[in-house]
């Protein structure tokens, strides 16, 4: 069984990283206990055949099957895939926004997996979330002072200490603090992001979930937004689960990269593992069918069809119906995410072989 | 080759609450049989805007101010409405960036691809949705006989895509514009509707307007790019040379603030404040308060758009001094 968690968290040799943190051999940080820990996630959705949900005919719909990974303290894994693989539904879970069919999320040490709200303050405190849309995910009625200060009002702090630290934290953030009593919409795209980092990190938590956070920005703010959240990152030791359709930006951002499809992790790695020796087919579709800005670039490769319905997923392995290697085997049984090297972890009976290394 | 699709000096600007706000300041570009140009920018851009008035769809806020639309020649600005219903989807089609929301919800896709070979073409019902199966065909869309009674909710994102580029090709158009056609798509179903384009677009000459803020798609697809900010172009050149030597301080930012699917970088550059609104546009060049190559002179006067070699027009007064210092 492949019930082992994909961790990084193995020995020697030691390496470090550029903040002078301890890495391990796979490139996660080492010898200390996982923030996250995720063991077998499982959601489930009753949706009826016509993609309504509900009622007598519904069938479960497995959004998320079987995920087990970890998130160290101060590390960002990555979680990428295509819409309807799941990604979100994970972040969703994570979040405790949505109770879990199966799995186990144990968070610092304490499983929240069915911990009732009224215990979860501590939780609510320690996790926080940037969603994707700047524009829908800030109360417009709402000065930035209230939308920022909510959460630190709701834990307790007065009108007067929760305004100060707005101050600081628009600071923080990269906005002026006498921008404190306008509203949403006299900011750009960009600025709104940074209210809403503001306000995630307003409790000082130790996880941000940040679900596409800079999908809908311009490039050249969407820049500015990844740099801000790597200096937070440095200067608050903050651990990321940062979910994205972007290969370019997730590879930026994060320490380790988690790959989804249809509902299940196929491929777990570092980050310069993933991106330069990608072993599962379809890891290695993804990244050759991005377009890339450079003049040496090979044209996007198409990988035909689709991803089928999570209603009706194909036996065995999940990408066997679009998968340029599969045998018979492949039609049969679903491969486990097994690891063949310390922290590369793979669902794949033929996997891309590993690229000779040569001896340090 | 000619230019099948030309726009001349194109002034566009709409009615607000206060008052007529410039949007477009003298755009022009053009598009040769059988090529694909990419219209690049960010959000503000005005390149929205310029598909919009190639197609006539400015509505009633919108009002051309100065400027020639040419197809083939002919411009198309002062035909009346009338005369631009057989035009539009006919000799020029476009491609949306939401097929969900460009297609009816209430009638079959067939229909609405039938329709609109019905209107141009003259052909009778029957016919028409033959010619729609052909279409789906071409387009990759499998069993296409069944699928022409499916309604937009029963297909995918990317085989909505796949209807609106079949109703798009289905007049054989001169001229195709897309905008961001695939954007909303995951990234192996836009690799697949990128090849289509392509392909369709080779087999029938047809011209192409390739919308996009994704240099990695115009650099997969056009031969040459022109590149917007805040309503005006502000380079153009082809695409080898545009990625080799970019010669606007902005182009050069924009490439660079990309992240690399190959490299990892510490920290990506990133361009420092944000496109000014239209109705608060600087003085001088439009990009100088962002600019990290300013001088004086940028904060008093518009630099023209100017040619730097044969197919190359940069709008910057430093462009020849600093095409200088960018090695290759």
């Amino acid at each position: 069984m492949d019930r082992d968690p994909p961790t990084g968290a193995q020995g020697p040799p030691e390496r470090r990283d550029g903040q002078g943190r301890r890495l391990s051999a796979s490139g996660s940080l080492a010898l200390t206990p996982p923030l996250l820990s995720v063991e077998g996630l499982v959601r489930e959705f009753a949706v009826r055949a016509d993609g309504w949900g509900g009622g007598r005919s519904a069938r479960a719909l497995r959004a998320v099957d079987d995920v087990t990974f970890q998130v160290g303290p101060g590390e960002t894994l990555g979680l990428v895939g295509e819409s309807g693989c799941g990604k979100t539904t994970v972040g969703r879970l994570i979040l405790r926004l949505l109770p879990v069919t199966a799995g186990r999320i144990v968070f610092d040490g304490r499983d929240v997996t069915h911990v009732p709200e009224r215990r979860l303050r501590d939780f609510r405190r320690s996790v926080q979330v940037v969603f994707q849309d700047p524009y829908s995910s800030l109360n417009p009625r709402l000065t930035v002072r209230d939308i920022v200060g909510e959460p630190l009002r709701n834990f307790g702090a007065t009108r007067r200490a929760a305004t100060a630290r707005v101050g600081e934290l628009l600071d923080t953030v990269g906005l002026a603090p006498a921008y404190m009593s306008r509203y949403p919409h006299a900011f750009s795209g960009g600025q709104r992001q940074r209210i809403g980092i503001a306000r995630a990190l307003a409790l000082g938590p130790r996880l941000l979930v940040c679900d596409e956070a800079v999908s809908s920005l311009d490039v050249s703010v969407q820049a500015q937004v990844l740099n801000l959240l790597a200096d937070l990152q440095r200067q608050l030791g903050l651990a990321l689960l940062f979910i994205s359709h972007n290969l370019a930006v997730v590879r930026h951002v994060s320490h380790r990269v988690a790959v989804m499809y249809l509902g299940r992790l196929v491929e777990v790695a570092p980050e310069a593992a993933l991106f330069e020796h990608p072993r599962h087919p379809y890891t290695r579709a993804l990244l050759a069918a991005v377009p890339e800005a450079r003049l040496d670039a090979a044209p996007p490769a198409v990988l035909p069809g689709e991803m089928p319905s999570p209603l009706d997923p194909p036996a065995g392995c999940r990408f066997q119906t679009r998968c340029p290697r599969a045998e018979a085997r492949c039609r049969e049984a679903e491969p486990p995410l097994a690891a063949d090297r310390p922290g590369h972890w793979v669902r794949c009976y033929f996997p891309e072989p590993e690229p000779l290394r040569r001896t340090a | 080759m000619t230019d099948l699709l030309e726009v001349r000096d194109l002034s566009v600007s709409f009615a607000t609450s206060r008052g007529q706000v410039p949007v477009l300041d003298g755009v022009s570009l053009s598009v040769r049989e059988g090529e694909v140009v990419g219209l690049v920018g960010e959000s503000g851009s005005g390149k929205t805007v310029t598909a919009l008035s190639i197609l006539g769809l400015l509505g009633e806020q919108g009002r051309v101010d100065a400027g020639e639309i040419r197809l083939d020649g002919r411009d198309l600005l002062p035909l009346p409405e009338r005369e631009w219903l057989r035009v539009r989807g006919r000799h020029i089609a476009m491609v949306f960036q939401e097929p969900m929301t460009s297609l009816n919800p209430l009638l079959s896709v067939g229909f609405q691809v039938a329709e609109v070979v019905e209107e141009h073409l003259g052909l009778g019902r029957r016919e028409a949705l033959a010619r729609a199966v052909e279409l789906f065909r071409d387009v990759g869309i499998p069993d296409p006989a069944r699928r022409v009674r499916d309604y937009p909710h029963q297909l995918s994102g990317g085989m909505r895509q796949r209807v609106m580029i079949a109703m798009a090709m289905a007049c054989r158009p001169r001229v195709l514009v897309g905008d961001e056609p695939t954007t909303a798509l995951d990234v192996t179903i836009q690799a697949q509707i990128l090849a289509l384009m392509r392909d369709l677009g080779r087999a029938a000459g047809t011209a192409v307007l390739l919308i996009s803020h994704d240099f990695g798609v115009v650099a997969a697809m056009a031969s040459r790019v022109v590149v917007m900010y805040a309503g005006q172009v502000v380079e153009e050149a082809p695409t080898r040379e545009l990625f080799l030597r970019p010669g606007h301080p902005y182009t050069r930012l924009l490439l660079a603030v990309v992240p690399g699917l190959r490299e990892k970088r510490e920290r990506l550059s990133a361009i420092l404040g944000s496109i000014p609104a239209p109705s608060a546009l600087p003085v001088g060049c439009r990009f100088h308060p962002r600019c990290p190559d300013v001088i004086p002179l940028c904060r008093e006067a518009m630099p023209t758009l100017d040619p730097h070699g044969p197919e190359r027009r940069v709008r910057c007064w430093r462009a020849a001094e600093l095409a200088g210092e960018v090695g290759p």
